[in-house]
């Protein structure tokens, strides 16, 4: 990691946290540099909403040193408060109210005053695509239009810290993509975002550097390519049409995986220009016809299987975690 | 703004809200003024002309002389029954995802419970006017003056803002809405075990006793003295002792309980 001359917007060192004989944060050591987005990865259960709560004041941690923004969030609470935003993975949103109204609430909140914060809720409601709903109560909206409303709640007061916990979680596809461009552009506007996600293919859209959480401590780090380049997993895979070239391609490259069945041949790799040439020209020279070829690079997924020996989203320990919920 | 400024910002902020969820879902507000109007025409129509017999009436007839002795009961058991609206409304903030919106903010810690105990006291008051317009209009005549009056809604309105402060810190303490709405019941049954309904003296003794101690009787019997006529002597500063006790107890228990709720919960 490179040295900043300026403090970063979110370090937190040695957090612990425990609800009775279960521990949930066993020395937790995260540093988010301004203007960054730090992508939070865990299987449920590993302790990352409560990580989430911890940073946004909402729990106090057992122990450890946090600061958000240069502020203590035990001893300066709200100077903390005044400079995030978040938005959690159940929406916070007043149900009982209309999306315009909800937005009101939190421009009085922030004390933006009246002409500002009109002018900022027509912004958001417009950013938002919530214009046409904005008078209508929240019952009548989709879930993707809540969470969107649930973002534009916690943007009201402009803060410079966002935590979003889950934002995507049951969201279909389309309103994903919204949510990524959004953050996006949040991102470019200098803001901080710590993410929390299942999805591991969000990590890799939005963050600049990944933590996994497994078990209460950080098992892995880095940008989402140095923890790619840090594992195996990546391979060539050579798909014939005839048995006999299966064969012959497999004494040909020692270290391949033939599937007789399938007359697949997984060649293992980097996946860089280099080593997929060199397959290609000893082939080539062997004059052995490939019927189709495809690369697999690893993944985040195959970062967190190495790391945490289990697939993102798995049922037994989502279950696991919602025995834990009161 | 200073800090005080704040604090009143934030609390006017959370009564529009809530006094905005209150007109928009009227329900609640109907529901806390159909049950005491409900035991007016009950007790006036059906039990009132035996009733009225017990009480020794002056002439007047005896369901008229019962309506004249029940208005203030019903009054008290109106503040009762209002107060058990601030459980349910607390208790369903709380356990809406909402809540942690507001504590993630920097708003008074405050604003939150003060814009609930306030928007229900608004709501008592609006329920009580509803529940004496019946009153007044199924013939309940008052020679009270304008000052009687004046005084005898204030009394109403100190032992409304205790009870919705005990409500508000029995719907912290619920675990669900559903136990928020039962726990402060025994509130609507207190005015029962008073003067409200009919006089402690026709009361066996252990009863008697209980009926003569317990906060509703000195209330009831000084919105009686006020409004009907009669003695009030030492009730109204028992009325007054009970309401500053009862307030100010729930309001240290409910402040206690919000700012307990952070650092229990897990996940």
């Amino acid at each position: 990691m490179t040295i900043s001359l300026t403090a970063p917007a979110i370090s937190a060192r040695a957090v612990r946290k425990s609800f009775g004989e279960h521990i949930v944060l066993d020395g937790v050591d995260l540093t988010v540099a301004e203007g960054t987005v730090l992508s939070l990865l865990g299987p449920n259960g590993a302790g990352k909403t409560t990580m989430v709560r911890i940073l946004s004041t909402l729990i106090p941690a057992d122990g450890g040193d946090i600061r958000v923004g240069g502020h203590d969030v035990l001893t300066e609470p709200d100077a903390v408060r005044a400079l995030i935003g978040v938005t959690g993975q159940f929406s916070a949103v007043d149900n009982y109210l209309t999306g315009e109204e909800n937005l009101r609430l939190m421009a009085d909140l922030r004390h933006l005053g009246r002409q500002a914060g009109r002018r900022r809720i027509a912004e958001l409601l417009e950013r938002f695509d919530l214009t046409g709903a904005a008078g209508k109560p929240l019952s009548s909206y989709s879930g993707g239009m809540r969470r969107r409303l649930d973002l534009a709640m916690t943007l009201v007061g402009k803060p410079t810290v966002i935590f979003l916990d889950e934002p995507t979680t049951g969201l279909d596809p389309r309103s994903r993509r919204t949510m990524w461009q959004i953050i996006r552009e949040l991102v470019s506007d200098g803001v901080t975002i710590l993410l929390t996600t299942q999805y591991l293919d969000e990590a890799d859209e939005l963050a600049d550097y990944v933590a996994v959480l497994n078990h209460g401590r950080i098992v892995a780090e880095g940008t989402p390519a140095e923890l790619k380049g840090r594992i195996p997993g990546g391979h060539i895979q050579l798909q014939f049409a005839e048995p006999d070239a299966l064969r012959a391609a497999a004494g040909l490259i020692p270290d391949a995986a033939p599937d007789d069945d399938q007359l697949i041949l997984l060649v293992p790799g980097d996946g860089s220009v280099a080593s997929l040439r060199r397959v290609l020209n000893e082939l080539n020279d062997a004059r052995i016809h490939v019927a189709h070829l495809s690369i697999h690079t690893p993944d985040l997924d195959d970062v967190f299987f190495a790391v945490t020996g289990h697939a993102a989203t798995e049922p037994a320990a989502r279950q696991a975690e919602e025995a834990l919920q009161p | 703004m200073t800090s005080l400024a704040y604090t009143v910002a934030d609390s006017g902020t959370m009564l529009r809200r809530n006094l905005k969820h209150q007109l928009r879902y009227p329900s609640l507000t109907l529901m806390l003024a159909g049950f005491p109007i409900v035991f007016l025409l009950l007790f006036v129509y059906v039990f009132g002309g035996q009733l009225g017999a017990g009480l020794g009436g002056h002439g007047a007839s005896d369901r008229a002389a019962y309506l004249t002795y029940v208005v203030p009961g019903i009054l008290i058991i109106t503040v009762a029954s209002a107060a058990l609206g601030t459980a349910i409304s607390v208790a369903t903030d709380m356990t809406g995802g909402i809540i942690d919106r507001f504590r993630t903010m920097s708003i008074s810690r405050a604003a939150v419970l003060t814009g609930h105990v306030i928007g229900s006291l608004l709501q008592t008051v609006a329920v009580l006017v509803l529940v004496a317009g019946v009153s007044l209009a199924i013939g309940f005549r008052s020679h009270a003056s304008a000052l009687d009056w004046l005084a005898a809604a204030g009394v109403l309105a100190l032992f409304a803002f205790a009870l919705i402060w005990l409500s508000a810190a029995l719907g912290l303490a619920a675990k669900s809405v559903e136990t928020a709405s039962n726990t402060p019941m025994f509130l609507t049954l207190l005015p029962f075990l008073s003067s409200g309904f009919v006089p402690t003296a026709s009361m066996p003794a252990g009863l008697r006793q209980f009926a003569e101690y317990e906060p509703f009787t000195p209330v009831t019997q000084t919105v009686r003295g006020l409004l009907s006529g009669g003695p009030i002597g030492m009730h109204a500063i028992a009325a007054i002792a009970w309401s500053a006790g009862i307030a100010l107890a729930s309001y240290l228990w409910a402040v206690r309980l919000y700012n307990r709720r952070r650092a229990a919960e897990p996940n």
